[in-house]
């Protein structure tokens, strides 16, 4: 696990890019250390953090890390869906970003020679990306999204096989469509996961019952991100709580009884 | 130049709220840089009960405007384990964490609950049995299980815990008081009068959220609370001017030391308690946006008194 340096830092945004309704956010950070796919990081805009709707934002907001571009360039996808989320999509080059992290548990690499599936819907498909980047090309990427405006982010990976709800785009039907003929194709394989709660749900459930191995990616409302505020947490298998920050983001799907609905951020 | 407190001499005068830094899980993320930038010139433990404790069910936060909710609800892994497992830990973290205050030590604080005398008492006991803890805090913001009144929102019963409470322990008493009472003073008074060696406050303040629209199941006639716990407690900048006040008052009316705390963001934020009476200034949100924030505060504060 990469280890963050302890401090927020500021560090400058070097771009903003559109991807359909979503936006990819890029900061430079030349001396950061290299993140583990899966890690994330709290992002606060430097400048006008605070004072929004509701007067919100005040806590940072948790994002995976969707990439290292060289030179040390990382990027976020976004979705402007809450006061801190439209704050950070109004980031323009030059801006000032806090960043703390890399943090949290990443994505561990296959094992068994079992070959990788990558299964993402919506924003969620961020960390998929750079797990994309560290394993062989011709790992299977499935995504899911809402309708063809958001299937354009499906541009962020490579050879993605895309799902639409409402059939604008690629498979007229859900993401657990795409990941069962996947995996009646062949299923030793290890399925790498992360999207809205109902949709992890479903692939908890689908891997679970063929007995496949699955890394759920978690979000969650967070505090603080590393481990002080006890406010991230979801039920454990077998009694007790686990906290996404620390205990994840990356859960193994045998930990968890079933994705809780309630693991959303607050935008 | 150090800042005495109950006997303790400390590096500077920031400390964290109770429950607001978790070390041992910072020591993870950070690594060995959390020791040698170490923010707090003392270290206060989340709150340990008798028995173990899951915490509420999620959700357990709510952004409020400039503030945070909470409804965590104390989780922890009980006396026992707390002893066996994360005391070593926590000493070994604090004593390596010396060299960011130039030697001097960073004095553990246990903070305890229970919900009779009884158990404050058992908790003071063993803490008392521990030479790496320096001092206790009472966290008294739980409900007595027959009236359903926090007991430190009642004098009477404040007092009569910490008199059980201070016959266990020479060590350093610290009542961490609530602010949801009528008359935080009163509440002050009675903890002096038990035997305290000093107040803590503001703890979080009362407060509750809905589930917004969009997360609402269709057909639901009205918004149902949004936090597991159904009320939290809120903190951050939203409560720092009524931490003002109730420190000022509790200042004024006690001549034990005050830690202050509530909303402090900057070290203007923590001059301004210690100008209104406080000994010592706790920071606990902020450390949330920033886990160094202490440490600017802690610098910005010494700065001003250079000056």
């Amino acid at each position: 696990m990469s280890k963050a340096p302890f401090a927020r830092r500021l560090l400058a945004v070097t771009g903003m890019d559109e991807l359909g309704p979503y936006r990819v956010l890029r900061v430079a950070d030349p001396d950061g250390p290299d993140p583990d796919p899966g890690q994330f990081a709290m992002l606060a805009a430097a400048e006008r953090w605070g004072g929004g709707e509701d007067e919100r934002p005040y806590l940072p907001r948790a994002f995976s890390i969707a990439r290292v571009a060289e030179g040390g360039e990382a990027h976020f996808l976004l979705e402007d869906v809450g006061p801190g989320t439209r704050r950070l999509c109004e980031l323009q080059a030059g801006d000032g970003l806090w960043v703390l992290g890399p943090l949290g548990q990443g994505f561990t690499a296959p094992r068994d020679g079992r070959r990788a599936i990558l299964a993402g819907g919506g924003v969620g498909i961020a960390p998929l990306a750079i797990l994309q980047d560290s394993l062989p090309d011709q790992t299977a990427v499935l995504l899911g999204f809402r309708d063809g405006s958001r299937a354009e982010g499906a541009a962020l990976l490579r050879d993605a096989c895309v799902a639409t709800d409402d059939g604008s785009a690629g498979h007229h039907g859900l993401l657990t469509d795409l990941l069962d003929r996947e995996l009646q194709h062949d299923s030793h394989a290890v399925v790498y996961s992360c999207g809205p709660a109902p949709m992890l749900e479903a692939v908890r459930a689908m891997c679970a019952a063929r007995g496949v191995p699955a890394q759920l990616a978690l979000e969650a409302g967070m505090a603080c991100g590393f481990g002080a505020c006890f406010g991230c947490v979801v039920p454990r298998r077998g009694g007790g709580f686990l906290r996404v920050c620390v205990d994840g983001p990356v859960l193994d799907a045998a930990q968890l009884e079933k994705v809780d609905e309630h693991a959303g951020a607050p935008g | 130049m150090t800042v005495s407190f109950c006997g303790l001499e400390l590096a500077h005068r920031v400390i964290n709220g109770s429950g607001t830094f978790d070390a041992i899980a910072a020591r993870r993320a950070f690594g060995a840089a959390l020791e040698t930038d170490f923010p707090f010139a003392a270290y206060v433990s989340k709150t340990i009960t008798l028995e173990a404790r899951e915490g509420n069910p999620p959700p357990r936060l709510w952004e409020a405007a400039s503030g945070l909710i909470n409804s965590i609800g104390l989780p922890n892994k009980g006396l026992e384990r707390y002893i066996a497992e994360d005391l070593p830990q926590l000493a070994s973290l604090t004593a390596a964490a010396r060299g960011a205050h130039d030697g001097c030590a960073v004095p553990l604080i246990t903070n305890v609950m229970g919900s009779t005398a009884e158990e404050f008492s058992t908790l003071v006991l063993a803490c008392d049995a521990r030479s790496e803890i320096a001092a206790v805090e009472l966290n008294v913001s739980c409900p007595n299980v027959e009236t359903g009144l926090d007991i430190g929102a009642d004098p009477r019963q404040l007092e009569a815990v910490v008199i059980e409470a201070r016959a266990q322990t020479r060590k350093p008493l610290i009542v961490k008081l609530t602010p949801n009472t009528a008359d935080v003073v009163a509440c002050a008074e009675a903890a002096q009068a038990g035997g305290a060696d000093a107040v803590s406050l503001i703890n979080t303040l009362r407060a509750m959220a809905l589930t917004p629209a969009a997360a609402r199941s269709p057909g639901a006639p009205r918004a149902a609370p949004w936090l597991g716990g159904r009320t939290g407690g809120l903190s951050g900048p939203a409560v720092r001017t009524v931490a003002l006040a109730q420190v000022a008052a509790v200042a004024a009316r006690v001549s034990i030391p005050v830690v202050g705390m509530g909303g402090v963001q900057r070290a203007a934020h923590a001059r301004e308690l210690i100008d209104a009476g406080a000994t010592l200034v706790a920071v606990g949100t902020a450390s949330f946006r920033d886990p160094t924030a202490a440490t600017g505060i802690a610098r910005g504060l010494l700065r001003m008194t250079a000056t």
